[in-house]
């Protein structure tokens, strides 16, 4: 082995562990839901490349009210699916999708694309 | 100043009540500038006219605060059909646009492949700079990366700030690898010189990958709206008018939301009936093919239910309104349909797994594949083999095709099956019911029609049958007994001649009496005859046990005191029954039939539509525990029935199928809903369900083998004992075509048809 091949083996072995620790380990923003006066539990969700914030709480019993903004034309993200509240909904690029559900449940519940690449969770307390 | 009225819409949320409405509307009538307020109770919206000078939306809004309910913000886009047409819209400009970035790389790409090619020609390298040459690829490749290809850099992007990564990551890295490499090459050729290396360019690649994939995208999206044409379809059967009849008596054509409950509606011949309610005048025959896959029109008359979007044939008729917006038939199966293609089947579970660690995975599968090429190969060759089977990895791996197996077989069948009158709950029970291998059936209403027909007419000895009909029919004409109604209809359809009863008397609990010509008319059950004193000749007293026997109910018909014949009524088996469930029977199913009545009546029944088992005389409450006990001996069950009495039996079978357009309670206990009042409907369900399983189980086959022989090709694993590697245009090419074939496979359950009776 020489010192390029060594070089290459090393960065290559760093490379691959940061990718398993990116996309599998690190830490994610959680949003909690703000209740508003009707007592809807209503939660921002900007739709790029994925969904921010992806895990969000909520209480349970109470309705929410998800507001997918979707900030992008990419094909990926033009549907979003809550397959335990049977919820198929396209979602408009540029522009505020409202989804509604009751939570009934404590649980977490994924909510993911058309293809289930793009991932978020609702966790409901 | 003159302003013209502006009228807006409203979403009110608090009302309770009708009443509620009405302090809505009367808060909103008194706000100033406000012309006219019409609050609708049950699509709890507002319309409001108004000028706008002198009331805002804000101002009206506080009206209905004031009042003390809430005013739904919605976003901008309104109505579900115009939030469709917009996504729509935006979904037809993406194809566009799409289609011209795909045009733009075949252009370029084709430019490109063969000016690389040049090197192959030892004749024309020497008359040309390989330096300024590849300056020239390098041009050519440019607008092909940041025009055609830029979404998948930025959605990459945008998706490793999130922490995710998804197809467009794997695409974004290989094609970037190879073209920055190849711009190293190009910019400073020395640098590789100086270590022994080629300076090889990768610019064909670079292009070539990005108009392969934008061509499966094309392919994708083309495929992709065929999947929920079905549904669009649906959404489109809505009357967009109604002809309401005002209080004056004069018909105004109104914009279907407009339309409240209570309106009077006309509907003239080959028009369409604008949404749910009960016929108030006027017969017609009405095409409801798009609602239940009955392909006959149906006879409407007085009194019947029809539905929204069905189309009205022959004649016209008044209805009032029962149902507006979402509480029609019609939306209804719109949102069960939607829902079902929003669940998630218990197969696609291992897939969903896979999918969300796949694209991490696959890079970390590419990077260890660099690695190992760079340590292993031969010195002056191991980074460009490294590079090429790094990029080949990353391209071949398709995740697409995984997520698309199973969702799209599922679009695509439960559209096919509403639009065969077939409503499926969920993705759960579509899959369950190709596992069913036995099948309950309620009797009554199910194989059989649920409401009394005439069998027979017996007419006693000197009798004639033609001549008794109308005069039996003429009294019954005047009852409401249902068997009354049987007799009616037995009449109605032999085109018996109408005569008129006088003096027309029910007996309560006996049956009833009139006269008819001048002679005294009586119809009803024995008891009714002998109390008159009228005897029973042998021959028809021996008709009639022979009846009683067949588990058929006997009517007794006597004029001018004599007994002069009898006419039997039984709830008669459906034409459709028998065939349906030999089909059943062919498929390897057992056909097992449950009834309240005595064991010779169902062994009637069985014997005539060829069911070997049955359970007679089944108390209602009984009926869940004859379903558990099928499913005590390791059966899967499917349960049909119609009733309320049926929910908990429904609930109980492993699937459940409520049939007829049937009972609210039902069709929440079922998984499945048949529109149509027959049993063909569960042999399309079966067959549509063993059919979407089929094409699912196909899809993930394909899509899993796929990316197991795909990668470690792509990665190299054949190199060491058949010298052979994987070129990334070659990956490029089966990446575009892997999720075009699951997809094109899920559309060939369009061509689903239930095979015929």
């Amino acid at each position: 082995m020489d010192t390029t091949e060594i070089l290459v083996t090393v960065t290559g072995l760093a490379l691959a562990a940061f990718v398993i620790w990116y996309f599998f380990f690190s830490a994610r923003p959680t949003a909690s839901a703000v209740s508003s006066s009707s007592g809807v539990q209503e939660v921002d969700i900007t739709v790029k490349g994925g969904y921010s914030p992806d895990v969000i709480e909520v209480e349970r019993g109470k309705p929410v009210q998800l507001n997918f903004y979707r900030d992008e034309e990419n094909s990926c993200s033009e549907e979003v699916l809550i397959p335990d509240f049977r919820i198929r909904r396209d979602l408009p690029a540029f522009q505020t999708t409202l989804v509604e559900l009751l939570p009934e449940k404590a649980g977490r519940y994924e909510f993911t694309c058309g293809m289930g690449m793009l991932r978020g969770s609702l966790v409901v307390k | 100043m003159a302003t013209t009225p502006e009228t807006t819409t409203l979403d009110i949320e608090g009302m309770t009540c009708a009443s509620c409405a009405a302090f809505v509307q009367k808060s909103l009538s008194r706000t100033p500038g406000v012309q006219s307020a019409v609050v609708n109770f049950a699509t709890e919206q507002a319309t409001v006219q108004y000028l706008p000078g002198q009331a805002t939306p804000a101002t009206l809004k506080e009206a209905v605060v004031n009042a003390g309910y809430g005013v739904i913000e919605r976003a901008p886009d309104t109505s579900a059909a115009e939030r469709q047409a917009e996504i729509d819209r935006q979904k037809a400009l993406a194809y566009q646009k799409l289609k011209r970035r795909f045009w733009v790389a075949v252009g370029l790409a084709l430019l490109i492949m063969p000016l690389s090619m040049l090197m192959l020609w030892p004749a024309m390298m020497q008359r040309v700079n390989m330096q300024w040459l590849n300056y020239a690829l390098l041009g050519l490749t440019l607008p092909v990366l940041l025009y055609s290809g830029r979404e998948f850099y930025t959605s990459a992007w945008n998706g490793f700030k999130h922490r995710a990564a998804n197809m467009d990551t794997l695409i974004a890295v290989g094609t970037g690898a190879a073209f920055l490499y190849s711009l190293a090459a190009t910019v400073a050729p020395n640098w590789f010189m100086r270590r022994g290396l080629t300076a090889e360019v990768y610019y064909d690649t670079t292009a070539t990958i990005i108009a392969l994939i934008l061509l499966g995208k094309v392919l994708e999206m083309r495929a992709k709206t065929q999947t929920s044409a079905a549904i669009k379809a649906l959404m489109g059967l809505q009357a967009k008018t109604a002809r309401v009849v005002r209080p004056g008596g004069q018909e105004v054509d109104v914009p279907i939301e407009q339309v409240q409950l209570g309106d009077l509606v006309v509907v003239r011949p080959g028009e369409k009936v604008a949404t749910d309610g009960i016929i108030e005048e006027g017969h017609s025959a009405v095409d409801e093919a798009m609602l239940t896959g009955e392909s006959l029109p149906v006879e409407k008359k007085a009194g019947d239910n029809v539905f929204g979007a069905t189309l009205n044939k022959t004649g016209s008729f008044r209805f009032h309104v029962t149902k507006v917006g979402a509480d029609t038939m019609l939306a209804q199966i719109v949102k069960l349909v939607e829902e079902a293609q929003g669940s998630r089947a218990p197969i696609q579970r291992l897939a969903d797994k896979v999918s969300a660690i796949f694209v991490p995975t696959v890079v970390v599968i590419a990077i260890l594949t660099f690695v190992l090429w760079f340590d292993l190969a031969p010195v002056e060759a191991r980074l460009p083999l490294a590079l090429v089977n790094f990029v080949a990895v990353l391209i071949i791996a398709c995740p697409c095709a995984l997520g698309l197996a199973t969702p799209t077989a599922i679009m695509v069948s439960t559209g096919k099956g509403a639009e065969h009158g077939v409503l499926i709950r969920n993705a759960e029970a579509l899959e369950k019911a190709h596992q069913v291998n036995t099948v309950l059936l309620d009797k009554t209403g199910t194989i059989t029609r649920g409401e009394p027909a005439v069998t027979e007419l017996l007419p006693a000895a000197g009798q004639d049958a033609a001549r008794l009909l109308p005069v039996v029919a003429a009294v019954e004409r005047q009852s409401e007994h249902p068997l009354a109604e049987a007799v009616v209809r037995y009449a109605d359809a032999q085109a018996a001649p109408m005569l008129t009863a006088t003096g027309f008397r029910a007996v309560e609990g006996k049956g009833a009496a009139a006269s008819v010509d001048g002679q005294a008319v009586l119809i009803g059950n024995r008891r009714l005859l002998s109390d008159e004193g009228i005897a029973l000749p042998a021959e028809l007293s021996a008709q009639a046990e022979q009846l009683l026997a067949q588990a058929q109910t006997v009517l007794y018909v006597a004029i001018a005191g004599q007994a002069v014949g009898l006419i039997a009524v039984a709830d008669t088996v459906r034409e459709t029954s028998a065939a349906a469930i030999k089909r059943l029977q062919q498929q390897g199913i057992e056909v097992v039939m449950m009834t309240g009545d005595n064991p010779q009546t169902a062994a009637h029944v069985a014997g005539q539509v060829g069911i070997q088992r049955y359970f007679a005389e089944v108390l209602p409450q009984d009926k869940a525990a004859k379903m558990k006990q099928l499913q005590a001996e390791g059966r899967v069950v499917a349960m049909v029935g119609d009733g309320i009495n049926d929910a908990p039996a429904l609930a109980q079978a492993d699937i459940g199928l409520a049939i007829g357009a049937g009972t609210d309670v039902a069709m929440e206990a079922a998984g499945i809903t048949l529109m149509r009042s027959d049993l063909q409907g569960v042999v399309t369900a079966i067959e549509l369900s063993k059919q979407t399983i089929r094409t699912i189980k196909q899809n993930l086959f394909f899509a899993f083998i796929y990316n197991t022989l795909g990668i470690p090709v792509a990665a190299g694993l054949l190199y060491p004992f058949f010298g052979i590697t994987l070129s990334p245009m070659l990956a490029a090419a089966a990446m575009a075509m892997s999720s075009v074939s699951v997809l094109t496979n899920s559309l060939r359950l369009r061509g689903f048809a239930p095979a015929k009776p």
